[in-house]
């Protein structure tokens, strides 16, 4: 076995991983440091949270919500974890599974919820009662009910693992469609406000590969495989052609969305409708909305309305239609 | 090599030696897109990989938002 010629920027010793955005190779040690450095300025930078505030994480099993996880505990906040079992056949019961023993190991107190159990549908068929993309049916449940754990319990701050390769491809498709509405809401911190808590987003200077590196070098077990109902969307396509821009102009994906929060953000600060709308309250659950029904409550009453959809029938369908 | 893919998870032998660049540009993985992990350590790009080496290619793109 050949030893790697790359050293540590920092201490010389053998690197184990090149950051070339950073133009730059490091060893776990000052990695670990790196990445701890990034959540900071990103914390101090957005004024995302506080030592005192009480932290709720929403955590999925995958690498980034575990991580984010890891460092906010490691640099010493509150924290704890809320997961949502979805109904996505295997692919919800195993990443149940890292998120409870990611939990149970370092004594951290993890909320569940059930969707099929709790209120009575689950996404695959909520994606078919819906005819709408699985992710649209996904998003609308998960926000909802994060918010309403998050005020429920009492939490000052939801903070979810989005980092900055999620933040650039969300960029990156609001700009295709120069979609005013959406980038104008495009911040890592939404503040409290009309029944909504806090939310914050502490990794968006740290990409994918490094957060998966986080997860590598702390022993942090993560499912690994993709959300079978995520394959073939337009986020991933998003994500390729940043990559592919990535590999000709290291720091690329950086630029772009971090040059935006400085640059672009504050022209766009106060063009957003539905941040000023007035809202009203939902008639069923009593969550903030512009309609008589939430879009949680609707999605929630054509689901239970339909028969239970198995996750591989709508997978099939999602295939023939490519 | 011993090289152990994922999404789908599947075993290939290649021919070393090879650097973990060589190697992810062999298979037409892109380098931001993924990471290696010898014997069960990660390891940098130019880190050069044995014929009696296990490797892992890891993705670590995701696509839910």
């Amino acid at each position: 076995m050949v030893a790697s010629a790359s050293k540590c920027r920092v201490c010389k010793e053998p690197a184990i991983i090149d950051l070339p955005r950073h133009n730059a190779n490091f060893c776990a040690e000052h990695f670990l440091e790196l990445c701890r450095r990034q959540v900071v300025k990103a914390i101090e930078k957005f004024d995302m949270l506080s030592k005192d505030d009480n932290i709720l994480v929403a955590v999925s099993g995958g690498k980034d919500s575990l991580a984010v996880w890891d460092i906010l505990v490691d640099l010493g906040y509150q924290a704890d974890g809320l997961y949502i079992g979805l109904g996505i056949g295997d692919y919800s019961d195993v990443s149940g599974e890292y998120a409870k023993s990611f939990a149970s190991e370092r004594g951290l107190n993890l909320i569940t919820i059930d969707l099929r159990a709790e209120y009575g549908y689950d996404i695959p068929t909520a994606a078919k009662a819906t005819r709408r993309v699985p992710c649209s049916a996904c998003g609308t449940s998960k926000r909802h009910l994060f918010d309403k754990a998050a005020l429920d319990g009492g939490y000052t701050v939801l903070v979810t693992g989005h980092n900055l390769d999620d933040e650039a491809a969300v960029l990156f498709g609001n700009t295709l469609r120069w979609d005013v509405e959406y980038l104008s809401r495009q911040l890592p911190v939404l503040p409290a406000r009309n029944g909504f808590p806090k939310k914050v987003k502490p990794l968006i200077r740290l990409t994918e590969r490094e957060m998966a590196a986080w997860c590598i070098v702390r022993g942090i077990d993560y499912l690994v495989d993709e959300c079978p109902m995520a394959v073939g969307n337009k986020h991933l396509a998003y994500k390729a052609a940043l990559n592919a821009i990535e590999q000709q102009s290291s720091g690329a994906k950086a630029s772009f969305y971090l040059n935006f929060l400085d640059n672009m953000a504050p022209l766009l600060a106060g063009r957003s409708a539905a941040a000023t709308d007035e809202l009203g309250t939902c008639t069923s659950c009593g969550a903030p909305t512009t309609s008589d029904l939430c879009a949680f409550c609707r999605t929630a009453e054509k689901a239970r309305a339909h028969e239970p959809v198995p996750v591989e029938l709508v997978l099939s369908r999602g295939r023939r239609r490519r | 090599m011993k090289v152990l893919l994922r999404n789908p998870r599947r075993e290939q032998d290649v021919t070393g030696p090879k650097s973990v660049n060589a190697l992810l540009d062999a298979l037409e993985l892109p380098r931001e897109a993924h990471l290696v992990i010898r014997n069960g350590t990660l390891v940098p790009g130019d880190a050069a990989l044995a014929d009696d080496d296990v490797v892992e290619i890891r993705p670590v793109i995701s696509g839910g938002c």
